[in-house]
């Protein structure tokens, strides 16, 4: 029905190549882009700062979490200390007066190469012992952060992100904090979507399938593990920036605990792995539905005189993240994703079935 | 230095580390037979606590019912566990498996604390509080009797591998296939490691819990038995024993020595510091087999 192919005849390669080869998918994707850009002239206040602004920073991080895990098949489970490290970093740079544009660059590039050194001593062996290297970085990263006042100010401490600017454009009030916020997903996203296209995504691929496979058809794996690491750990640090800069404005130890981390993997895994639709599917369903759900208890607790313990409401993200994680794992390993793409080849022939798509 | 301090705090750290060791053997014990790396190990230990205080509390039995009760309640959990969800997995990728325990543990950290309430929860198993001199020292008793009921369990778990089911258990970690068709129900010894490893967990929450408490900081043993694990070699049940009288000692001594100096907090980051340092030195651990993989 919306999404009709027939009809549409390509003459030239490239034209097969494309990202949306479907008119139906470019108008989407353009009606959304207008939407976003948009939205700060029609959204509430409220929506735009509490809603739109964490899901677009959110969703940029999970992109970046998603193509380690999703594009290369490495776990992570540490990708909140990457973003810690991007944080500070950025923030103490432009605390010493370096330019926004430049620090978040530089912040990218610290959380890099303090990640690529973690990832080289864990793929020496396999994806289980990854697991439990970037689970030991998240503590390790965590302790450094809290303990050397030079980095977090001290214990308790919170530092303030002074005022900046991002290309002439001061980052001051809710409208422009969410224009920088998106035009880094948008990097992010554009980088993703084209990645797989490359030398560099086919490799990845044919690693993440199966990595000694690889090597014997000439990929040089640990180089292109190391790689994807790089990357997604510089994905990571530039969030981190935005995160500081953009939304949290006062950045303290604890905003980037293994609760982050755990976060992140959940939107990576529940949206898809190695699907930039799901990445965006995953961090909403991640991040509003534990407010959803604490909303319909406080309703049922107030409205229908059911007594609900604060320690049960208190402790609700948790089961729904880790319910959501063994639900999709057991049911729709490929995530939200999957589940969208599904409904759309159903209406790429809707209603004749039969037919093949 | 103080030589008595130290003195105190290795044969402290040398228990406290058995006792990380016991949740350490169940996630050796899964590995060996099913090549998962168990992360909700921890929680599972936190289970096996909020269990053995749902029975003595709530349910208000004696110690030599309770305990028995939470302990085949765990083996069933453990089993059950792997019957529902682990067994849908098997052929999936690593990752995805190693994902899902990881789903496991976060959802049984929400639950439990979320429907028994997140407060310290006593559980006494008559063990005197008051402290034990030898000569000058100053031990924690609780500890020692923990440490010592840890190393026996260990024990007892390495002694079951030379039984029958211990036999059949080996022959499913050498090589499922193999096993499979000599006639060994692979997926019945998969699911009583899991069940028995369950059992580790709970024995460690119970004794966990009479030192400090059952709470949802039991799930924290996590990482203290992952690096014991991993220190030790993945598939070693004896290696633990030793990894765990390192991490025990190096944790003990970080605390007594090295937190006067940078402020504290040293204890949750010993063990993240061995992980990393194993996995640069000796990634197999002191005792594990390497493994070859073919394509």
């Amino acid at each position: 029905m919306f999404y009709r192919r027939a009809g549409i005849r390509h003459t030239r390669y490239q034209d097969e190549r494309q990202i949306w080869p479907l008119p139906f998918d470019r108008g989407l994707v353009i009606a959304v882009f207008l939407l976003a850009l948009a939205a700060p002239f029609f959204l509430d206040r409220l929506y735009l700062v509490g809603y739109m602004l964490p899901w677009i920073i959110w969703s940029t991080a999970a992109l970046g979490l998603n193509f380690l895990m999703g594009g290369a098949g490495q776990i992570h489970l540490g990708y909140g200390a990457v973003i810690a490290i991007g944080a500070y970093g950025s923030v103490h740079m432009v605390r010493s007066g370096i330019p926004f544009e430049i620090a978040m660059i530089g912040g990218g590039l610290l959380s890099a190469s303090v990640g690529i050194v973690f990832g080289a001593a864990a793929l020496r062996v396999k994806g289980l012992y990854l697991a439990m290297a970037t689970l030991a970085m998240q503590y390790i990263v965590d302790f450094v952060i809290v303990h050397f006042p030079t980095i977090s100010g001290g214990t308790q401490a919170t530092i303030q992100v002074p005022r900046v600017s991002f290309l002439g454009l001061a980052v001051v009030g809710d409208a422009p904090t969410y224009y920088v916020a998106l035009f880094v997903c948008i990097v992010v996203t554009l980088f993703m979507l084209n990645v797989k296209r490359t030398s560099l995504g086919r490799a990845l691929a044919a690693v993440r399938e199966k990595d000694y496979a690889a090597a014997i058809i000439g990929v040089n794996t640990f180089r292109y593990k190391l790689l994807a690491f790089w990357v997604s750990s510089f994905i990571g640090g530039v969030v981190g920036s935005v995160l500081a800069v953009c939304y949290y404005r006062a950045i303290s130890p604890d905003q980037f605990h293994l609760e982050l981390s755990i976060q992140l993997v959940a939107m990576v895994i529940v949206g898809g792995l190695g699907s930039v639709l799901g990445s965006f599917f995953g961090a909403a369903l991640i991040l509003f539905a534990p407010i959803l759900l604490n909303q319909a208890i406080g309703f049922m607790a107030g409205g229908m005189g059911v007594a609900i313990s604060t320690d049960l409401r208190s402790h609700v993200p948790l089961m729904l993240y880790g319910a959501m994680i063994i639900g999709f794992l057991l049911w729709e390993p490929l995530g939200l994703a999957k589940i969208y793409s599904n409904i759309r080849n159903y209406f790429l022939v809707w209603p004749f079935r039969h037919a093949r798509q | 230095m103080d030589m008595l301090l130290i003195a105190e705090l290795s044969i402290n750290g040398v228990f406290v580390g058995l006792m990380y060791a016991l949740v350490a053997a169940g996630i050796v014990l899964i590995y060996k037979t099913s090549g998962i790396a168990n992360l909700a190990q921890g929680a599972l230990a936190m289970m096996g606590g909020y269990a053995a205080w749902a029975f003595a509390t709530l349910a208000g039995l004696p110690i030599w019912l309770w305990l028995p009760a939470a302990l085949v309640a765990m083996f069933f959990a453990g089993a059950l566990l792997e019957r529902l969800a682990l067994r849908r997995m098997v052929g999936q990728p690593i990752i995805m498996v190693i994902m899902l325990t990881l789903g496991i543990e976060i959802m049984l950290r929400g639950i439990l604390p979320g429907f028994f309430g997140s407060s310290v929860k006593r559980l006494d198993i008559g063990i005197p509080t008051t402290p034990l001199f030898v000569g000058e020292l100053f031990l924690n008793r609780a500890t020692l009797i923990g440490g010592a009921v840890s190393l026996a369990t260990i024990l007892l778990a390495i002694l079951f591998f030379n039984s029958r089911l211990g036999i059949i258990m080996r022959a499913v970690s050498d090589d499922q296939t193999a096993s499979w068709s000599v006639g060994i129900k692979v997926e019945r010894a998969i699911a009583l490691a899991w069940g028995l490893s369950a059992v580790m967990a709970t024995i460690a929450g119970v004794l966990w819990g009479a030192t400090q408490g059952v709470d949802w900081s039991l799930s924290l043993l996590l990482i203290k038995a992952l690096a014991i694990a991993i220190l030790g070699g993945l598939d070693s049940l004896p290696g633990v024993v030793i990894a765990g009288i390192i991490v025990g000692l190096a944790e003990s001594l970080a605390t007594g020595i090295v937190d006067p100096i940078v402020g504290g907090g040293t204890r949750d980051v010993v063990a993240s510091v061995i992980i990393v340092l194993t996995l640069i030195l000796r990634p197999h651990g002191l005792f594990g087999r390497e493994h070859i993989e073919r394509v």
